[in-house]
């Protein structure tokens, strides 16, 4: 198997920490696995993203133009990414935030209101992030629940609220109802 | 009985243990491990994550973190410590490895050990923060004023930004010789597994006899690379050139890919090396003969394989009229490509896809220079 995903965002919406736990997660299971975040001069508010290639083989490029996933979790990484997303790939957005219309045909579409979801059921709008990897990994089942739940641990290192917090946000996005190409799951 | 045979098993079947690591947290771990005492920096993007983390983890081994008050400074505390006979490092981006290059031209004239990590950023001047391979030149031909040789490692993975800076440090020990370990904006900032040596790397069983240690009973030593009396400097540079022929002999590492069929050859290093690969894999998949030559160290710069490799092609151009060449790829517009025009010579053409400073090559474009190659 090969799976790159981008995941984008902005700054301060958790986007290099989803990334890292999926990284971290694909190193456990034996998988190869390469992460490169956008970096620079990176502000809250500002853009931030991150490319993570999981693969079986030994990875060439960490950098990927064309990814065969993209996690999107507001407008303006939509319109940034979207030309850029693999014939047939997948494009999982938060419908809490992305409300530009979708202009491809050839790919497919997961909604999730997440930061809905993060607010309302998790009780915590920054686990946003955790909500909606839930959702993509809900979807494409790459990784087994629980070795998510041990890197949770191991990236959090000890920090018994957050990892709780964090592992509840995930489990919600994971098991969180799969309508596919729907325009609003919500309504 | 049954129970040793179990537990030896266990024991043999344990996987590595791996670690998912940022490229630049890397570099740390392996100056740590090969024993560095003493670590001097300034900050710059994108290497800070080398002396935030060294801050940290130097003082927690007793050993020496000292942010430096510019560059200049720093690449002086090394000479210091160096002096001292103390394994020492220091890191920085382009502009200020610029900034150092009169205490490497010093520290070569002396004859000092020294790591010294570029963590390339896009130049000229302040440039940018993304990664580039535009100081390839600077780190090769010396960088500084005077004749001399800097060994350059160039690491591709962030496994390799781990090794190669343990083996820095041995070389600088081995020879007395400033060494370079030339990575860039991309490999410090992305993460991957590492395998961490398992073997301890106490620092090579070399006496340095030469070393500023206290003159107490014994006759005092001098370091300079002020040579006023006559013929003395000269005689110093042939020495150095004697020195920098056996780095040369002993020296040169590199890694071949699909090498025995291949009618097209990349040579890449570092980050560009990695797309590369994986341009080779994909083109391998439609059906192109596409090999690699990897090098690993710039300086010396594996010059042979590259000669005996268009001494091949050539051949299979001569017997079976078939279009060979060589594809240099590279993040900046043509530096490595000189070498290996000289170590080609003239035998088979040579091609070239870069990009300058600020951009980053993709497979897409390598695969896209082989297709119109093979045309």
């Amino acid at each position: 198997m090969r799976e790159e995903i981008i995941i984008a965002g902005s700054g301060g919406q958790g986007i290099l920490f989803a990334g890292e736990l999926l990284a971290q997660a694909a190193m456990n299971i034996g998988k190869e696995v390469s992460f490169f975040p956008s970096y620079g001069a990176e502000i809250r508010g500002g853009s931030a993203n991150c490319t993570v290639v999981i693969s079986d083989k030994e990875i060439g490029s960490p950098v990927v133009f064309n990814p065969s996933s993209i996690i999107i979790l507001n407008n303006f990484s939509l319109n940034c990414f979207l030309p850029r997303l693999k014939k047939g790939g997948l494009l999982v957005i938060n419908s809490s935030l992305v409300n530009t219309e979708i202009n491809r045909q050839d790919i497919e579409i997961v909604r999730i209101p997440a930061s809905e979801i993060a607010e309302k059921k998790v009780g915590n709008l920054k686990t946003t992030n955790l909500v909606i990897l839930g959702k993509y990994l809900g979807k494409k089942r790459i990784i087994p629940m629980e070795n998510m739940l041990k890197s949770i641990k191991t990236v959090l290192n000890g920090e018994k609220e957050l990892i709780s917090l964090n592992s509840e946000a995930l489990q919600y996005g994971y098991e969180y109802p799969l309508v596919v190409n729907s325009v609003n799951p919500d309504n | 009985m049954k129970r040793t045979q179990r537990a030896k098993r266990t024991k043999r079947t344990k996987p590595a243990q791996r670690i998912l690591m940022k490229g630049n947290v890397a570099i740390c771990e392996g100056a740590i491990t090969a024993g560095c005492q003493a670590y001097y920096g300034y900050p710059i993007t994108p290497q800070n994550e080398i002396p935030a983390y060294l801050a940290k983890r130097m003082v927690e081994l007793g050993r020496v973190f000292l942010q430096a008050e510019s560059e200049l400074a720093a690449i002086n505390m090394v000479f210091g410590s160096a002096v001292a006979g103390a394994r020492a490092m220091t890191s920085s981006s382009s502009p200020g490895i610029s900034l150092k290059q009169e205490g490497i031209s010093y520290l070569a004239g002396c004859e000092l050990p020294a790591v010294i990590v570029n963590v390339q950023r896009g130049g000229p001047g302040l440039g940018n923060i993304s990664g580039s391979q535009g100081d390839y030149f600077q780190a090769t031909r010396g960088g500084g004023h005077g004749d001399y040789k800097n060994i350059v490692l160039t690491p591709y993975s962030v496994q390799e930004m781990y090794d190669l800076t343990i083996l820095a440090f041995d070389l600088a020990d081995k020879y007395r010789n400033p060494v370079i370990v030339l990575a860039d904006g991309v490999l410090g900032q992305m993460l991957e597994p590492v395998t961490p040596s398992t073997i301890s790397h106490q620092p090579i069983a070399i006496s340095k006899d030469w070393a500023l240690d206290g003159c107490k009973g014994r006759e005092p030593r001098k370091i300079r690379s002020l040579l006023m009396a006559e013929g003395a400097l000269e005689e110093h540079n042939w020495k150095l050139n004697e020195k920098y022929s056996k780095i040369k002999k002993n020296e040169v590492r590199y890694e071949t890919y699909n090498l025995m069929d291949a009618e097209i050859v990349l040579v890449a290093f570092g980050i560009a090396a990695r797309v590369g690969k994986g341009a080779m894999n994909i083109a391998r998949g439609k059906g192109y003969k596409v090999g690699l030559i990897r090098p690993i160290t710039l300086w010396p710069f594996p010059e042979k394989i590259i000669s005996d490799t268009a001494e091949r092609l050539h051949s299979i151009t001569q017997s079976l009229n078939h279009l060979t060449t060589f594809l240099v790829v590279e993040m900046n517009l043509g530096q490595m490509l000189e070498d290996v025009k000289l170590a080609v010579s003239g035998k088979v053409p040579v091609e070239f896809y870069g990009r300058p400073g600020g951009g980053l090559v993709t497979q897409e474009e390598i695969l896209e220079k082989i297709k119109q190659i093979s045309k």
